[in-house]
């Protein structure tokens, strides 16, 4: 007697499902409601992948909250940027809620597994893998998780960003425009990187792949 | 000869049955009379680059392995979610994290209290059975013989039977008026829960933890040396939130070890006839400040679970 019902069910599921869907593929790809809201994918690349070149990070399977809380932090100021910063604050609580998830979703490159247990070879690796404790510095792969590819909600990828935006983003807290993590978590070591050791560890994450690291 | 052969063949056929004994039954206090935080010259261990190539070099290097990710690399004795290297930082070299060149060097070890000597391959089967609750290595097995070599190396020019600046944790005294449990709550949800997570549970990457558990089963067990709130306290003043340690006021680092050390565990293996208060009058009544057996919230902690 209920057998019936289910294929409806099914339906009704599948319509709110791609309602949902459809709302934020709309912003991504058209832009939002307010037209300063920009279309993310002229940017970000039709899929979030990112545009390594121009320096514009790479969105596909980051955390939906780690997401929110960026665009949040881009809307407030804490997190100054002068292309992002106006986009951000142009999007409603909805539109960023649902692209943040739909992003999300996304796959995330897959890159082979390096832990700490690694040998390690050349500068960057040696701070990704055994920091440089002697100031304080942990290894990057202790918060980023093993190839830095990312624990939970606080602590994002690097596997996957270009070399370009991962240093952009050291210098931006060694400049003092990016202060918008957890308790100066990321902020202190940062400021205790020097140019070179920006370069280096920026290059190692960007060159991880699934055949490991680049040599 | 007859003898010689007779006690070699009793250790033999001993070891099976002795692994799943105790190997350190006093896990009490290492007391030290080091830890200058202030001080920054310290022993400088050799470095990865220095290793030879050759057999020797390779045992180091498994030892390395088995200390960084212990359950990937010696998975029989293991039976929590932790590695060696969660206590004891930059695996195993950093000063006032119990480094391994400073305790290298001070064993086979006397202690008065049980009038016991304790070897080190001892001291490393009782990391396994209490901080990674899980069975000891066999004493000449290779992961002891590996664990030894890693130590061995890092202690390189280290001078034998001489406490070396920055062993164990540093000793912070006890606040005045004691510690306060509802304090270290709060200290946890700012500073520790983004890591660890709101339930200590701490949080993964794959199959194995990247911030390790601090409370339940997958955490140390009741009889580890963290399970003392001084000792907790001395590595957290130490050593966390990670990269900045030494910011935590005293009274926070206490507050907040209490705080973790306030929610169960895993049972206590050296358990007697299943009391723990039998326990705890023989192991924990005089050793350091702990809550096993104590009433908190009114619960008794120290069941296990
Ligand atoms: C004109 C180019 C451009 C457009 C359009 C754009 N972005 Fe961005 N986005 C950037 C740049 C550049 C950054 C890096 C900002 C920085 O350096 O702090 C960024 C960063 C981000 C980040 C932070 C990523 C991280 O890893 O921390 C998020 C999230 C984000 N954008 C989401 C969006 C969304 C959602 C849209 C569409 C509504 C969008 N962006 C549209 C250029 C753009
Ligand atoms: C103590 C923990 C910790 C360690 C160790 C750590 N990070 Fe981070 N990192 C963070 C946190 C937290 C964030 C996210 C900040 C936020 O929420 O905006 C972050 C973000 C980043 C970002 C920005 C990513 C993005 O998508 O915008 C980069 C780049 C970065 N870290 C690089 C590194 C490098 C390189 C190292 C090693 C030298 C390192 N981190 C070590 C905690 C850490
Ligand atoms: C949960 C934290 C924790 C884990 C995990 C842990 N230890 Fe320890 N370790 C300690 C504490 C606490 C002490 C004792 C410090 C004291 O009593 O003051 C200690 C002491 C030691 C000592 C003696 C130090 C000295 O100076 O005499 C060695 C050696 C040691 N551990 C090796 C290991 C090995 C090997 C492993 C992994 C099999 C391991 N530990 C896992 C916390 C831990
Ligand atoms: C930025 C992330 C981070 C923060 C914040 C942090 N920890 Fe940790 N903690 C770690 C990591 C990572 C380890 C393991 C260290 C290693 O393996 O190198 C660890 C290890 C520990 C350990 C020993 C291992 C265990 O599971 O028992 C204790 C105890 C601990 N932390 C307590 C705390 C307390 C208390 C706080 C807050 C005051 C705190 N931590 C804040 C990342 C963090």
């Amino acid at each position: 007697m209920n057998v019936p019902l289910w294929p409806l069910a099914g339906l009704f599921l599948a319509i709110s499902v791609s309602a949902h869907a459809a709302d934020a593929a709309a912003v991504y790809s058209k832009g939002g409601t307010n037209p300063a809201a920009m279309a993310c994918a002229t940017c970000h690349g039709a899929e979030g992948e990112g545009m390594a070149a121009a320096g514009f990070p790479r969105l596909a399977g980051l955390s939906a909250n780690y997401m929110r809380k960026q665009l949040a932090d881009f809307a407030s100021g804490a997190r100054a940027n002068p292309i992002m910063q106006p986009i951000a604050a142009a999007l409603s609580h909805e539109e960023a809620d649902a692209v943040s998830t739909m992003l999300a979703d996304k796959p995330q490159p897959q890159v082979e597994r390096i832990d700490r247990t690694a040998l390690v070879d050349g500068p960057g690796e040696s701070l990704a893998l055994s920091g440089a404790w002697d100031r304080n510095i942990p290894e990057c792969v202790a918060c980023h998780g093993p190839s830095g590819t990312g624990v939970g909600d606080a602590f994002p990828p690097l596997a996957g960003q270009s070399a370009q935006y991962l240093s952009s983003q050291l210098t931006a807290w060694r400049q003092g425009t990016r202060k918008n993590d957890p308790n100066d978590l990321m902020g202190q070591i940062a400021r205790s990187l020097t140019e070179d050791e920006v370069t280096a560890v920026s290059t190692y994450f960007a060159g991880l792949t699934d055949k490991g690291a680049a040599k | 000869m007859k003898t010689h052969t007779t006690a070699l063949l009793l250790m033999s056929l001993g070891f099976p049955v002795l692994a799943d004994d105790i190997a350190m039954e006093d896990q009490s206090q290492i007391l030290t009379g080091a830890g200058d935080p202030a001080s920054s010259k310290y022993f400088q261990p050799p470095k990865e680059s220095e290793l030879p190539d050759n057999t020797y070099g390779q045992l180091v290097q498994q030892g390395r392995a088995i200390f960084v990710d212990t359950k990937t690399h010696a998975p029989d004795y293991v039976g929590n979610g932790l590695a060696c290297a969660n206590c004891h930082l930059e695996q195993g070299r950093k000063a006032n994290s119990a480094p391994l060149w400073a305790a290298y060097t001070m064993y086979p070890a006397y202690r008065k209290k049980n009038d016991k000597v304790n070897s080190y391959a001892e001291r490393l089967q009782g990391c396994f059975q209490f901080s990674m609750n899980g069975k000891a290595p066999e004493a000449d097995g290779p992961v002891i013989a590996a664990l030894s070599a890693y130590s061995y190396w890092l202690a390189t020019g280290a001078p034998t039977g001489q406490e070396l600046s920055g062993r164990a944790y540093p000793e912070v005294p006890q606040p005045e008026g004691g510690y306060d449990l509802a304090k270290g709550e709060q200290v946890y949800d700012a500073q520790c829960a983004v890591c660890h997570g709101p339930n200590g549970e701490g949080q993964k990457s794959g199959d194995l933890y990247v911030f390790p558990p601090l409370w339940g089963a997958d955490s140390f067990n009741w009889g580890a040396g963290m399970h003392r709130i001084n000792t907790a306290a001395a590595f957290i003043k130490e050593n966390m939130p990670l990269g900045k340690g030494g910011t935590l006021p005293d009274e926070d680092a206490w507050n907040v070890a209490a705080f973790m050390n306030s929610h169960e565990r895993p049972q206590d293996p050296r358990l007697i006839d299943g009391s723990v208060e039998k326990t705890r009058d023989k192991y924990h009544a005089n050793d350091g400040v702990n809550l096993y057996g104590e009433i908190v919230n009114g619960k008794m902690l120290g069941k296990g679970i």
